[in-house]
């Protein structure tokens, strides 16, 4: 079984949440009830591939030993600057493993939503080091690692957030409102990704692949149409589900394609991973910068942010070149965008006018256009650039595999 | 303590408006941006030495001159700094 992606996952996804509404309604905690319907889909996902489950259950186990003993450190002898690093290592050093084993074809730490759990465990690290949490309770930790509609692919959640939301009891009001707006998502991101993201998918390889550059630019635009239908309807599908277990999951995309520069896309694309990215690495080093007295230069300071944390988003996705390249082409968008902003005076004196907005839009929109289009691979393939596996599908690995799934639902085959 | 930080506050937007007005919404006015909030925070660090983390607050919660002397007393006596 896959989440979200056969038709036997949303079938027992229909019946295991009615529990949860009836939990709702007679406004009692849903929150045992949803760990334990994530158990569940846990076992069905990893149980054909035993190795998996034994590498998740070491990696929470261990992740939360590291994270008892750093709470125990800061509370006792304070804030070391020195530990913390190490401690930033101990929690990134299982997805280092995986993902350099995965260079060699060795699957070790192979299971399913390393990436996102990572996000997690270093948010609470971090959060630590800065004494916003004080404590750890083992289930509120599990609950929030293991909960089933992100674990996959997110959306990123915050572990203060989700526990105010696992401890409060909404009015049945409330609750049902909350869960019929669980359910329109569920239905707009199917909606998103096996209709329309699917359709859009199957322009790339009709009128994409032919040489020439109108079947690129076919390419690079059904691409971003697909990979935005494809995302937003699956992060659709997880928040929706959230609700209907009574978690108010962040939102993932807000209209992206409406953004009035780079700057408002990064806050409408992916929202819950580029925000993470903000608040863990750009801010700490924006202020690790500041108190040292780095920089004398606030402009040259924030594009090194920029740069920085950018192509560290891009490797998070791989390090396959046109990841990296991504990574460094949103940096560079988004350093000269800070430029241009502080300094041209004409921005200062039309950014609001209606027509400016327009024309800062269009060319947003190709600018991520074309980020997508190097996101795909494609990019880097037609340059004949080595290490880009999707020269030949037209697709970046993982969606291939995505595509398949599609299929299983469309034809009504389970995938395993 | 509340001087310093309003003092600080007007540094940072480059307009004393801030010590007048104590509930402008520095957000909306265009005053303060992202990199400023950033200095606020490592200069409360730095003069108080209380942590403020840049995930703990939303804009919303930071977006007026009393909002934010409100945070970092809450801040001060959280840490037993107060």
């Amino acid at each position: 079984m896959t989440l979200f992606a056969d038709s036997w996952f949303f079938i027992l996804f229909t019946i295991l949440a009615i529990p949860a509404v009836i939990l709702g309604i007679l406004e009692k905690p849903i929150k045992y009830y949803s760990f334990a319907v994530s158990i569940v889909f846990l076992w069905l996902v990893t149980k054909s591939n035993l190795p998996s489950l034994i590498y998740l259950c070491v990696f929470c186990a261990a992740e939360l030993a590291v994270l008892e003993l750093w709470l125990y450190i800061v509370r006792e002898k304070g804030r070391n600057s020195k530990l913390f690093w190490l401690f930033l290592l101990l929690c990134i050093a299982p997805l280092m493993i995986y993902k350099v084993c995965g260079q060699f074809k060795v699957s070790v730490f192979a299971f399913i939503g390393i990436s996102y759990m990572t996000f997690k465990v270093v948010q609470i690290m971090i959060e630590i080091y800065d004494k916003v949490i004080i404590e750890i309770s083992a289930f509120e930790y599990f609950s929030f690692l293991l909960f089933f509609p992100s674990i996959l692919s997110g959306p990123i959640d915050r572990s203060r957030r989700y526990s105010k939301d696992l401890e409060r009891i909404r009015l049945r009001g409330d609750y049902m409102e909350m869960a019929a707006t669980g359910v329109y998502k569920i239905l707009t991101g199917v909606l998103y990704k096996f209709v329309i993201g699917a359709g859009v998918y199957q322009i790339m390889p009709f009128f994409g692949l032919k040489t020439g550059l109108a079947a690129d630019l076919i390419y690079m635009y059904s691409y971003g149409f697909y990979l935005f239908f494809d995302f937003a309807g699956y992060s659709r599908m997880a928040i929706g589900a959230a609700y209907i277990f009574g978690v108010e999951m962040p939102e993932n995309f807000n209209a992206p394609f409406k953004s009035k520069d780079i700057k408002d896309f990064w806050d409408r694309w992916h929202i819950t991973l580029s925000h993470w990215f903000r608040d863990y690495l750009f801010s700490r080093l924006m202020m690790s910068w500041m108190k040292n007295k780095t920089f004398n230069n606030r402009l040259v300071m924030s594009t090194c942010g920029f740069m920085i944390n950018m192509t560290v988003m891009g490797l998070w996705h791989g390090f396959d070149f046109y990841y990296i390249l991504y990574g460094v082409y949103h940096g560079l968008l988004l350093s000269l965008t800070e430029i241009y902003q502080k300094k041209s005076k004409f921005y200062r004196r039309h950014k609001k006018d209606r027509s400016f907005i327009i024309v800062s839009t269009f060319i947003t929109f190709n600018l991520v256009m074309f980020g997508l289009f190097i996101f795909s691979g494609r990019f880097t393939a037609l340059l004949g650039i080595a290490g880009s596996a999707a020269a030949g599908t037209g697709a970046a690995p993982g969606h291939s595999v995505l595509l398949k799934y599609v299929y299983h639902w469309i034809t009504g085959v389970s995938g395993s | 303590m509340e001087e310093k930080i309003l003092e600080m506050l007007a540094d940072l937007c480059g307009d004393n408006i801030v010590k007048e007005n104590c509930d402008i919404n520095m957000v909306e006015a265009d005053l303060m941006d992202s990199l400023d909030w950033t200095e606020l925070l490592v200069w409360v660090e730095e003069e108080f030495g209380a942590i403020m983390s840049p995930s703990e607050y939303t804009k919303e919660e930071m977006e007026t001159p009393n909002k934010v002397i409100e945070q970092v007393k809450k801040k001060l006596a959280e840490q037993g700094l107060a």
